[in-house]
């Protein structure tokens, strides 16, 4: 990896790493009173470690010239490796805290491994570990190859992967020793947050720099969706985490926003984050390795234009229907259900994109896992986006809101959509970037496939069931005019299905296992190395052996 | 002082006129004859098989 | 030149589709929340409200900390049910001191927007000790080290003018004696006790939360805080009176 740096650029990557050490340092004094010390003690050891790896490999010879002519794909290749490193975690830390529900002593005594410090700790892990790292390796991959330029340095793309971990790894041990912000999917606190937004505006301007080097003068419709994605994160960012700290040296802050208007902010964010964040950058994603795949191009650009003006503007309403019947005024509630029921118009058009790009090739949809992983993935979309506009409807949320109804809902979205079309994606693009024939084994990403499918469908029917049945025992009276049901018995009530979803939790962990050990055997068995000499990835239809029946 | 009538009067009027603006806008970008050929390129252009990036 | 006229013109596209996006993006946010920030000429005010007393703002930190929000709502909503189970229906003044809101969005736990003083201090200190010595069927971890772990009170002045920062009415005098005012609050019988009453009113609950006036732990700040919830004004009682509620 260092070795394909230039000698200024390998200059330049130790004092970007002597500079994050410096800060490291400094939060390490201003913090000591505080577990933010240990935060500043956690960066400063990452600074050294990066020093060291550069400096080890510094007087290696320098790369010749002809790396210009390929695309620069190691920082994707990480990318992919540390996206299924936290799809694992994550999705393990999810899977600890549904048997939490099932057995409450399952914390064994301890502050940090309790529900309240796990939960962010799982959302954070999948969200921004496994989808934010997806992201950014695919979209390096697909920007290099829609504009058919390389990336234009080579020290940029290390800052934002490993900037962005860093973030991820600083966020996830915080919650464990108790620093949040309690704001949902915007738990960092003041310092990581900055830190987050020196490494977003980075990988936008990364981003431009490249397409501003691109040979087509049409963007391909992919890079609308990622950069969308990378600005509306950012404005999303910086305005709900606007606070102010205790002191430079506690990590606690407190917010601008107070009461109703920071209900609004942060549901404004909230569901932005999944409009932005887990849509239009998977959709990004899907736009690009699903004709590649399928070796066929999407059925309607049109309608992937229309579509994505849709979802750009109709999501920003829609934040208010998390706070139906609330102290939030009435008319905002209104607001956020309209907007809701219409964005189904763009996003049924890009679920039906999917499905119709695959229409006339459902023999390789048969026979090919990685193809079918997309297609599922077309699917949940589309039933969740439909089961979100149903539930923005203020009568509908007055029963599903608050019950384990929204946790199915979310896991539909999460587990059906945005794991299923990443891992579509990485089944595509690991041979690609790894100049492979095809992927260890064929069979593995079956069973994956299935387990992924059934763990899902395990999960969400416990859900529905649990949610309709606890919202209707909460609203039930008995004869007398009084409540039928106390809170505890709806929590008997609960049980089994918190015990079915505990075991579709397991079974969508096990399938990321596999895919684990089947791309790191991908990557180490040399014997299934192509001669393929081009970087430009071989479409299915005509590349040989990319689909394997696992008949 | 901003009243707040006044804001919430804008909110309701203009996002509607800003809804409708926006539709007719995009759709008509989306179905212009002109573009056509540009949109039949672009969805077949990550098929085009070079070898690397273009210097 | 030619060259150079080429990539101005790609560039220029780039930058297009960047400010259209960012224009699209934010008016829906814009038009929506601006409103908000002028709704308090709507909104009945409080006069009665007051503002979090430094143990109480401790015992929110620990709240927040331990991310029960993640499974306790505290905005009773206006459906019948909820309030025939939780209490009169949750009003935005009674948040307006709350950086950040703990509306919550999810009830693995029942909602705890009025909660205070409707089990005694030493029902939540058993609670929060194990859970299911009290309630048999819980599924809430147990919180065992709370009652062991003394509460820092050192840097409660900054975290009050922090508060202030962002909007709070915390007086000078208040922020000078934030640590004292915690230690007396858990304390009723030592010489600092009036202090806090002139600073925060005589309603202000003056207990040693956990049992123990010796010691001030962190749950003496979380029992603390879970007994003033819904009690900061009466303002949802009287509305609750006066109007009808939507089925």
């Amino acid at each position: 990896m260092i070795a394909q740096l230039t000698l200024i650029e390998r200059q330049r990557a130790i004092l970007i790493s002597l500079a994050v050490t410096v800060c490291g340092g400094l939060i390490i004094i201003v913090g000591r009173d505080d577990v933010m010390g240990v935060h500043g003690a956690l960066i400063f050891l990452s600074g050294l470690l990066m020093i060291f790896r550069i400096g080890g490999s510094y007087y290696l010879p320098e790369p010749s010239g002809d790396r210009l002519a390929h695309y620069y794909d190691d920082p994707s290749k990480v990318g992919i490796i540390l996206s299924m490193a936290w799809a694992v975690i994550g999705l393990a830390v999810g899977d600890w805290v549904a048997w939490q529900l099932v057995d409450p002593d399952l914390t064994f005594g301890v502050g940090w491994s309790s529900f309240g410090r796990l939960r962010p700790a799982h959302t954070t892990s999948v969200i921004f570990g496994f989808g934010g790292n997806a992201l950014i390796a695919t979209s390096f991959y697909v920007m290099q190859r829609t504009s058919r330029a390389r990336l234009p340095d080579q020290v940029t793309p290390w800052f934002v992967v490993f900037g962005y971990n860093l973030f991820c790894l600083l966020a996830v041990t915080g919650y464990l020793m108790g620093i949040t912000q309690s704001k949902e999917y915007a738990e960092p606190e003041w310092y990581t947050d900055l830190w987050l937004v020196v490494v977003w505006v980075t990988y936008f301007v990364l981003y431009l720099r490249t397409l501003a080097r691109r040979k087509e003068p049409h963007i391909y419709v992919s890079n609308w969706y990622y950069m969308a994605f990378i600005l509306v994160v950012a404005i999303l960012h910086i305005v709900n985490n606007l606070a102010v700290p205790v002191s430079l040296g506690h990590s606690k802050s407190y917010s601008a926003f107070s009461g109703v208007q920071d209900a609004m902010t942060q549901w404004w964010y909230g569901h932005n984050a999944v409009a932005f964040f887990l849509t239009a950058g998977f959709l990004g994603m899907m736009y690009y390795f699903l004709p590649m795949r399928a070796g066929r191009p999407i059925f309607s650009y049109r309608m992937s234009i229309i579509s994505f003006w849709g979802i750009t503007f109709f999501y920003m309403w829609a934040g208010s229907h998390h706070l139906h019947y609330t102290a939030l005024p009435q008319w905002v509630q209104t607001l956020g259900m309209t907007f809701s029921l219409m964005l189904l118009i763009p996003s049924w058009a890009s679920a039906g994109n999917v499905l119709l790009t695959l229409n006339g090739a459902w023999d390789k949809v048969r026979d090919d896992a990685t193809l079918r992983f997309m297609m599922v993935a077309g699917v949940f979309y589309g039933l969740t986006t439909f089961e979100g506009s149903f539930m923005a409807i203020r009568s509908v949320n007055s029963l599903s809101h608050y019950t384990d109804w929204t946790i199915g809902h979310v896991h539909a979205g999460a587990l059906g959509w945005v794991a299923m079309i990443t891992f579509g994606s990485i089944y595509a693009c690991v041979p690609w970037l790894w100049k492979r024939e095809r992927m260890y084994s064929p069979g593995l990403v079956e069973a994956h496939f299935w387990l992924a499918l059934s763990g899902s469908v395990i999960y969400v029917f416990a859900m529905w069931n649990s949610g309709v049945v606890q919202g209707l025992m909460w609203r039930t009276y008995n004869e007398s005019g009084t409540l039928a049901y106390s809170f505890i018995d709806t929590l008997i009530a609960m049980h089994p299905y918190y015990i079915a979803r505990a075991v579709g939790g397991l079974l969508f962990l096990i399938g990321g296992c596999l895919g684990v050990y089947n791309i790191w055997m991908t990557i180490k068995v040399p014997g299934l190395s192509t001669n393929q000499a081009s970087d430009v990835p071989q479409p299915a239809a005509v590349g040989a052996g990319v689909l394997q029946a696992a008949e | 002082m901003i009243e707040h009538a006044f804001l919430v009067g804008f909110s309701k009027s203009f996002g509607l006129f800003y809804l409708i603006a926006m539709l007719v806008a995009v759709v008509i970008y989306a179905m212009k004859p002109s573009n056509k050929k540009r949109f039949d390129d672009a969805s077949r252009s990550i098929f085009r098989d070079e070898a690397g990036p273009w210097q | 030149m030619s060259l150079f006229g080429v990539h101005y013109r790609v560039e220029r596209k780039a930058i297009g589709l960047t400010l259209a996006i960012i224009g699209v993006a934010s008016i829906g946010g814009l038009v929506e929340i601006a409103p908000l920030f002028t709704i308090h000429q709507t909104v009945e005010d409080a006069p009665d409200m007051r503002v979090y007393t430094p143990l109480e703002l401790a015992g929110r930190n620990i709240y927040i900390r331990e991310g029960c929000y993640a499974c306790h709502s505290q905005m009773i909503r206006t459906l019948r049910d909820e309030v025939d189970r939780y209490g009169p229906y949750s009003l935005a003044v009674e948040s307006k001191y709350d950086h950040p809101m703990l509306w919550g969005s999810k009830r693995t736990g029942p909602d705890l927007a009025r909660i205070g003083e409707k089990y005694s201090d030493q029902w939540h200190v058993a609670h929060l000790n194990n859970p299911r010595d009290v309630v048999p069927v819980s599924v809430m971890p147990a919180y065992t080290w709370l009652l062991t772990t003394e509460l820092r009170t050192d840097d409660l002045g900054l975290h009050l003018k922090a508060q202030r920062a962002v909007g709070v009415p915390y007086t000078d005098d208040m922020i000078a004696n934030a640590a004292v005012d915690a230690y007396a609050q858990a304390n009723p019988d030592s010489p600092q006790a009036d202090g806090v009453i002139k600073r925060y009113g005589k309603a202000t609950t003056m207990r040693a939360f956990d049992g123990n006036p010796s010691h001030l732990t962190e749950t003496d700040a979380l029992v603390a805080y879970l007994q003033i919830l819904g009690r900061l004004t009466d303002a949802a009682h009287r509305t609750t009176a006066q109007a009808g509620i939507e089925q």
